[in-house]
Protein backbone atom coordinates (compact mmCIF):
# COMPACT_ATOMS: atom_id res chain seq x y z
CA UNK A 1 0.00 0.00 0.00
CA UNK A 2 1.22 3.90 -0.79
CA UNK A 3 0.96 6.55 1.07
CA UNK A 4 3.09 8.58 -1.46
CA UNK A 5 1.60 10.96 -3.52
CA UNK A 6 3.07 13.02 -5.94
CA UNK A 7 3.57 17.15 -5.42
CA UNK A 8 0.65 18.82 -7.09
CA UNK A 9 2.34 20.14 -10.60
CA UNK A 10 0.85 20.97 -13.54
CA UNK A 11 0.56 17.72 -15.62
CA UNK A 12 0.40 19.27 -19.25
CA UNK A 13 2.83 21.88 -20.06
CA UNK A 14 1.71 25.13 -21.30
CA UNK A 15 2.17 25.08 -24.82
CA UNK A 16 0.32 26.04 -28.42
CA UNK A 17 -3.11 24.84 -27.47
CA UNK A 18 -2.84 27.76 -24.66
CA UNK A 19 -4.17 31.00 -24.37
CA UNK A 20 -1.15 32.82 -23.51
CA UNK A 21 -0.75 36.82 -22.45
CA UNK A 22 2.71 37.71 -22.24
CA UNK A 23 6.14 36.79 -23.76
CA UNK A 24 6.63 33.10 -23.96
CA UNK A 25 10.42 33.34 -22.52
CA UNK A 26 9.12 35.44 -19.26
CA UNK A 27 11.29 34.15 -16.39
CA UNK A 28 7.31 33.33 -14.66
CA UNK A 29 3.91 31.44 -16.32
CA UNK A 30 1.25 31.72 -14.00
CA UNK A 31 -1.56 29.31 -14.99
CA UNK A 32 -4.56 29.76 -13.84
CA UNK A 33 -7.46 27.26 -13.72
CA UNK A 34 -10.41 28.81 -13.74
CA UNK A 35 -14.58 28.85 -14.36
CA UNK A 36 -16.18 32.37 -15.79
CA UNK A 37 -19.21 31.69 -13.49
CA UNK A 38 -17.48 31.48 -10.52
CA UNK A 39 -17.42 34.14 -8.24
CA UNK A 40 -14.01 33.56 -6.94
CA UNK A 41 -12.98 33.79 -9.98
CA UNK A 42 -14.40 36.76 -10.83
CA UNK A 43 -12.81 37.92 -7.37
CA UNK A 44 -9.37 36.97 -8.60
CA UNK A 45 -10.03 38.65 -12.20
CA UNK A 46 -8.49 41.91 -11.26
CA UNK A 47 -6.34 40.75 -9.24
CA UNK A 48 -4.64 38.68 -11.48
CA UNK A 49 -4.55 41.88 -13.86
CA UNK A 50 -2.67 43.88 -10.98
CA UNK A 51 -0.24 41.03 -10.71
CA UNK A 52 0.49 41.08 -14.79
CA UNK A 53 0.91 45.62 -14.06
CA UNK A 54 3.66 44.68 -11.49
CA UNK A 55 5.42 42.04 -13.73
CA UNK A 56 5.33 43.64 -16.53
CA UNK A 57 7.24 41.32 -19.36
CA UNK A 58 8.36 39.41 -16.71
CA UNK A 59 5.03 37.16 -16.41
CA UNK A 60 3.33 35.28 -19.05
CA UNK A 61 -0.55 34.28 -17.95
CA UNK A 62 -2.31 31.41 -18.80
CA UNK A 63 -5.98 30.76 -18.73
CA UNK A 64 -7.63 27.67 -18.52
CA UNK A 65 -11.37 26.61 -18.48
CA UNK A 66 -12.10 24.06 -15.31
CA UNK A 67 -16.01 24.87 -15.66
CA UNK A 68 -17.88 23.44 -12.40
CA UNK A 69 -21.14 22.75 -14.66
CA UNK A 70 -23.11 20.83 -11.78
CA UNK A 71 -22.98 24.70 -9.62
CA UNK A 72 -22.39 26.70 -12.46
CA UNK A 73 -25.31 25.98 -15.11
CA UNK A 74 -24.01 28.42 -17.79
CA UNK A 75 -20.02 27.58 -17.55
CA UNK A 76 -19.64 25.21 -19.92
CA UNK A 77 -21.06 27.11 -22.56
CA UNK A 78 -19.06 30.23 -21.51
CA UNK A 79 -16.39 28.55 -21.82
CA UNK A 80 -17.06 27.07 -25.21
CA UNK A 81 -17.69 30.74 -26.16
CA UNK A 82 -14.36 32.09 -25.06
CA UNK A 83 -12.82 29.27 -27.01
CA UNK A 84 -14.87 30.75 -29.95
CA UNK A 85 -13.50 33.93 -29.86
CA UNK A 86 -9.83 32.44 -29.23
CA UNK A 87 -10.44 30.71 -32.66
CA UNK A 88 -11.04 34.47 -34.06
CA UNK A 89 -8.02 35.92 -31.94
CA UNK A 90 -9.85 37.88 -29.48
CA UNK A 91 -9.72 35.05 -26.35
CA UNK A 92 -8.46 37.80 -23.52
CA UNK A 93 -11.15 40.63 -24.52
CA UNK A 94 -13.66 37.71 -24.67
CA UNK A 95 -12.15 36.31 -21.07
CA UNK A 96 -12.39 39.94 -19.68
CA UNK A 97 -16.01 40.94 -20.97
CA UNK A 98 -17.25 37.37 -19.24
CA UNK A 99 -16.27 38.26 -15.49
CA UNK A 100 -16.92 42.14 -16.09
CA UNK A 101 -20.51 40.54 -17.23
CA UNK A 102 -20.72 37.08 -15.12
CA UNK A 103 -24.47 38.48 -13.74
CA UNK A 104 -25.26 38.15 -17.50
CA UNK A 105 -24.10 34.66 -18.84
CA UNK A 106 -27.05 32.90 -20.75
CA UNK A 107 -26.62 32.21 -24.10
CA UNK A 108 -28.32 35.28 -26.06
CA UNK A 109 -25.82 37.30 -23.82
CA UNK A 110 -22.65 35.37 -24.86
CA UNK A 111 -23.48 36.23 -28.42
CA UNK A 112 -24.29 39.91 -27.56
CA UNK A 113 -21.10 39.82 -26.20
CA UNK A 114 -19.46 38.56 -29.10
CA UNK A 115 -21.49 41.15 -31.29
CA UNK A 116 -19.79 44.08 -28.78
CA UNK A 117 -16.73 42.44 -29.67
CA UNK A 118 -16.86 42.77 -33.17
CA UNK A 119 -16.55 39.19 -33.80
CA UNK A 120 -18.07 37.11 -36.49
CA UNK A 121 -21.27 36.51 -33.81
CA UNK A 122 -22.76 34.21 -36.72
CA UNK A 123 -19.99 31.81 -36.76
CA UNK A 124 -19.78 32.08 -32.54
CA UNK A 125 -23.17 30.99 -32.20
CA UNK A 126 -22.78 28.34 -35.15
CA UNK A 127 -19.78 27.04 -32.86
CA UNK A 128 -21.65 26.73 -29.76
CA UNK A 129 -24.99 25.58 -31.17
CA UNK A 130 -22.57 22.41 -32.51
CA UNK A 131 -19.88 22.73 -29.72
CA UNK A 132 -16.93 23.15 -31.96
CA UNK A 133 -15.21 23.83 -28.36
CA UNK A 134 -16.34 21.09 -26.14
CA UNK A 135 -13.36 18.93 -26.83
CA UNK A 136 -11.05 21.51 -25.88
CA UNK A 137 -12.56 22.77 -22.70
CA UNK A 138 -12.89 19.21 -21.41
CA UNK A 139 -9.09 18.95 -21.84
CA UNK A 140 -8.23 21.60 -20.28
CA UNK A 141 -10.64 20.04 -17.33
CA UNK A 142 -8.90 17.10 -17.24
CA UNK A 143 -5.44 18.41 -17.55
CA UNK A 144 -6.53 20.28 -14.30
CA UNK A 145 -7.64 17.04 -12.23
CA UNK A 146 -4.35 15.37 -13.55
CA UNK A 147 -2.85 18.44 -12.28
CA UNK A 148 -4.20 18.53 -8.87
CA UNK A 149 -6.59 21.52 -9.42
CA UNK A 150 -8.80 21.44 -6.08
CA UNK A 151 -11.30 23.67 -7.08
CA UNK A 152 -11.52 27.73 -8.85
CA UNK A 153 -9.24 29.03 -8.71
CA UNK A 154 -6.04 27.47 -8.97
CA UNK A 155 -3.23 29.11 -10.00
CA UNK A 156 0.78 27.21 -11.03
CA UNK A 157 3.35 29.12 -10.82
CA UNK A 158 5.97 28.20 -12.72
CA UNK A 159 4.15 24.30 -12.99
CA UNK A 160 3.81 24.40 -9.14
CA UNK A 161 0.54 24.46 -7.58
CA UNK A 162 0.08 27.23 -5.58
CA UNK A 163 -1.55 26.68 -2.08
CA UNK A 164 -1.31 29.74 -0.63
CA UNK A 165 -3.38 32.80 -0.63
CA UNK A 166 -4.21 34.53 -3.24
CA UNK A 167 -4.76 38.20 -2.84
CA UNK A 168 -2.40 40.60 -4.46
CA UNK A 169 0.27 40.48 -2.03
CA UNK A 170 0.65 36.87 -1.29
CA UNK A 171 0.13 36.24 -5.31
CA UNK A 172 2.54 39.03 -6.35
CA UNK A 173 5.19 37.98 -3.45
CA UNK A 174 4.78 34.45 -4.76
CA UNK A 175 5.19 35.59 -8.93
CA UNK A 176 8.58 37.31 -7.65
CA UNK A 177 9.94 35.13 -5.62
CA UNK A 178 9.60 32.76 -8.56
CA UNK A 179 11.11 35.08 -11.13
CA UNK A 180 13.77 35.94 -9.20
CA UNK A 181 14.64 31.82 -8.38
CA UNK A 182 14.20 30.93 -12.51
CA UNK B 1 -23.70 3.11 7.95
CA UNK B 2 -26.83 5.80 6.85
CA UNK B 3 -25.88 7.39 3.73
CA UNK B 4 -29.76 8.57 3.83
CA UNK B 5 -32.25 8.99 6.19
CA UNK B 6 -33.77 5.14 5.11
CA UNK B 7 -30.54 3.47 3.36
CA UNK B 8 -27.63 1.72 4.30
CA UNK B 9 -24.69 1.17 2.90
CA UNK B 10 -21.68 -1.58 3.96
CA UNK B 11 -18.50 -1.45 2.34
CA UNK B 12 -18.93 -5.24 2.35
CA UNK B 13 -21.91 -5.03 -0.20
CA UNK B 14 -19.34 -3.15 -2.62
CA UNK B 15 -17.12 -5.86 -2.86
CA UNK B 16 -16.16 -6.93 -6.56
CA UNK B 17 -15.30 -3.12 -7.49
CA UNK B 18 -12.99 -0.41 -6.63
CA UNK B 19 -13.98 1.81 -3.82
CA UNK B 20 -12.89 5.40 -3.05
CA UNK B 21 -13.66 6.52 0.50
CA UNK B 22 -13.12 10.12 1.13
CA UNK B 23 -13.20 11.37 4.38
CA UNK B 24 -13.89 15.43 4.90
CA UNK B 25 -14.45 17.26 8.08
CA UNK B 26 -17.61 18.82 6.93
CA UNK B 27 -20.74 19.23 4.99
CA UNK B 28 -20.96 23.13 3.84
CA UNK B 29 -17.53 24.39 3.41
CA UNK B 30 -17.77 27.87 2.15
CA UNK B 31 -16.26 27.58 -1.24
CA UNK B 32 -17.13 26.76 -4.69
CA UNK B 33 -15.83 23.61 -6.14
CA UNK B 34 -15.27 22.49 -2.77
CA UNK B 35 -13.64 18.74 -2.37
CA UNK B 36 -17.00 16.96 -2.96
CA UNK B 37 -18.21 19.07 -5.73
CA UNK B 38 -15.33 18.60 -7.12
CA UNK B 39 -15.40 14.82 -7.32
CA UNK B 40 -19.08 14.95 -8.13
CA UNK B 41 -17.50 17.02 -11.69
CA UNK B 42 -15.02 13.96 -11.84
CA UNK B 43 -17.25 11.49 -11.19
CA UNK B 44 -17.42 10.08 -15.25
CA UNK B 45 -13.63 9.68 -14.88
CA UNK B 46 -14.01 7.56 -11.45
CA UNK B 47 -16.64 5.68 -13.25
CA UNK B 48 -15.15 4.36 -16.22
CA UNK B 49 -12.38 2.39 -13.93
CA UNK B 50 -16.04 0.73 -12.63
CA UNK B 51 -15.34 2.45 -8.89
CA UNK B 52 -17.87 3.47 -6.85
CA UNK B 53 -17.30 7.21 -4.45
CA UNK B 54 -18.30 7.48 -1.63
CA UNK B 55 -18.05 10.50 0.96
CA UNK B 56 -18.07 10.50 4.71
CA UNK B 57 -17.83 12.59 7.58
CA UNK B 58 -19.16 13.00 11.03
CA UNK B 59 -22.24 15.10 9.78
CA UNK B 60 -25.74 13.39 10.24
CA UNK B 61 -27.69 12.16 7.41
CA UNK B 62 -30.05 15.17 7.66
CA UNK B 63 -27.12 17.56 6.99
CA UNK B 64 -25.80 15.43 4.12
CA UNK B 65 -29.26 15.07 2.41
CA UNK B 66 -29.37 19.36 2.54
CA UNK B 67 -26.02 19.09 1.44
CA UNK B 68 -25.92 16.80 -1.21
CA UNK B 69 -29.24 18.10 -3.19
CA UNK B 70 -27.79 21.53 -3.06
CA UNK B 71 -24.35 20.75 -4.37
CA UNK B 72 -26.31 18.15 -6.51
CA UNK B 73 -23.81 15.52 -5.64
CA UNK B 74 -24.84 12.19 -7.60
CA UNK B 75 -22.62 10.03 -5.15
CA UNK B 76 -23.82 9.11 -2.00
CA UNK B 77 -22.55 10.84 1.57
CA UNK B 78 -22.02 8.41 4.55
CA UNK B 79 -22.87 9.57 7.68
CA UNK B 80 -20.40 8.60 10.65
CA UNK B 81 -22.08 9.99 12.99
CA UNK B 82 -23.38 7.59 15.76
CA UNK B 83 -21.00 6.17 17.37
CA UNK B 84 -19.32 9.68 16.23
CA UNK B 85 -16.59 9.04 14.25
CA UNK B 86 -16.47 5.18 14.89
CA UNK B 87 -15.47 4.98 11.42
CA UNK B 88 -12.66 7.67 10.87
CA UNK B 89 -11.00 5.92 14.19
CA UNK B 90 -10.82 2.90 12.46
CA UNK B 91 -9.09 4.08 9.31
CA UNK B 92 -7.10 5.77 11.89
CA UNK B 93 -7.84 9.53 10.68
CA UNK B 94 -10.05 10.89 13.16
CA UNK B 95 -9.44 13.85 14.86
CA UNK B 96 -10.25 14.05 18.26
CA UNK B 97 -9.61 17.69 19.16
CA UNK B 98 -11.94 19.09 16.54
CA UNK B 99 -14.24 16.48 16.54
CA UNK B 100 -13.93 15.53 12.76
CA UNK B 101 -11.89 12.95 10.42
CA UNK B 102 -9.28 14.08 8.66
CA UNK B 103 -9.42 14.91 4.81
CA UNK B 104 -8.10 11.86 3.85
CA UNK B 105 -8.26 9.40 1.07
CA UNK B 106 -8.53 5.65 0.38
CA UNK B 107 -8.36 3.48 -2.43
CA UNK B 108 -10.06 0.11 -1.79
CA UNK B 109 -9.45 -2.65 -4.61
CA UNK B 110 -12.11 -5.29 -5.24
CA UNK B 111 -11.56 -7.18 -2.56
CA UNK B 112 -11.57 -4.29 0.04
CA UNK B 113 -8.33 -4.13 0.63
CA UNK B 114 -6.85 -0.41 0.59
CA UNK B 115 -4.08 -0.07 -1.89
CA UNK B 116 -3.94 3.48 -1.57
CA UNK B 117 -4.49 6.53 0.92
CA UNK B 118 -3.43 9.80 1.32
CA UNK B 119 -3.83 12.69 4.50
CA UNK B 120 -3.90 15.96 3.39
CA UNK B 121 -3.25 18.90 5.41
CA UNK B 122 -6.67 19.70 6.67
CA UNK B 123 -7.19 22.94 4.92
CA UNK B 124 -6.29 21.55 1.57
CA UNK B 125 -8.43 19.75 -0.82
CA UNK B 126 -5.90 17.29 -1.88
CA UNK B 127 -8.14 17.53 -5.45
CA UNK B 128 -8.26 13.74 -7.92
CA UNK B 129 -4.99 13.23 -9.67
CA UNK B 130 -4.29 10.83 -6.40
CA UNK B 131 -6.93 8.47 -7.06
CA UNK B 132 -7.21 8.30 -10.43
CA UNK B 133 -3.22 7.36 -9.92
CA UNK B 134 -4.09 4.85 -7.90
CA UNK B 135 -7.20 3.56 -9.54
CA UNK B 136 -4.91 3.55 -13.20
CA UNK B 137 -2.45 1.09 -11.01
CA UNK B 138 -5.13 -1.39 -9.50
CA UNK B 139 -6.29 -1.55 -13.46
CA UNK B 140 -2.75 -2.74 -14.29
CA UNK B 141 -1.97 -6.29 -14.08
CA UNK B 142 -0.72 -7.82 -10.37
CA UNK B 143 1.94 -7.50 -8.19
CA UNK B 144 2.87 -3.92 -9.04
CA UNK B 145 0.50 -2.45 -6.84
Amino acid sequence: MSRQRDAAVLALPVGERDHAHGPANAPVTLVEYGDFECPHCRRAYPIVKEVQNRLGPRLRFVFRNFPLTELHPHAQHAAEVAEAAGAQGRFWDMHDRLFERQFALADDNLIEYATDLGLDAARVARELATHTYKAKVRDDFMSGVRSGVNGTPTFFINGERHDQAWDVEPLAVAVEDAARHS
Amino acid sequence: MHSTPDQTVSLRDLRGRPVILAFYPADWSPVCGDQMALYNEILPEFQRFGAELLGISVDGVWCHLAFAQNRRLHFPLLADFEPKGAVARRYGVYREGDGTSERALFVLDADGIVRWSYVSPIGVNPGADGILRALEALATPRGRG
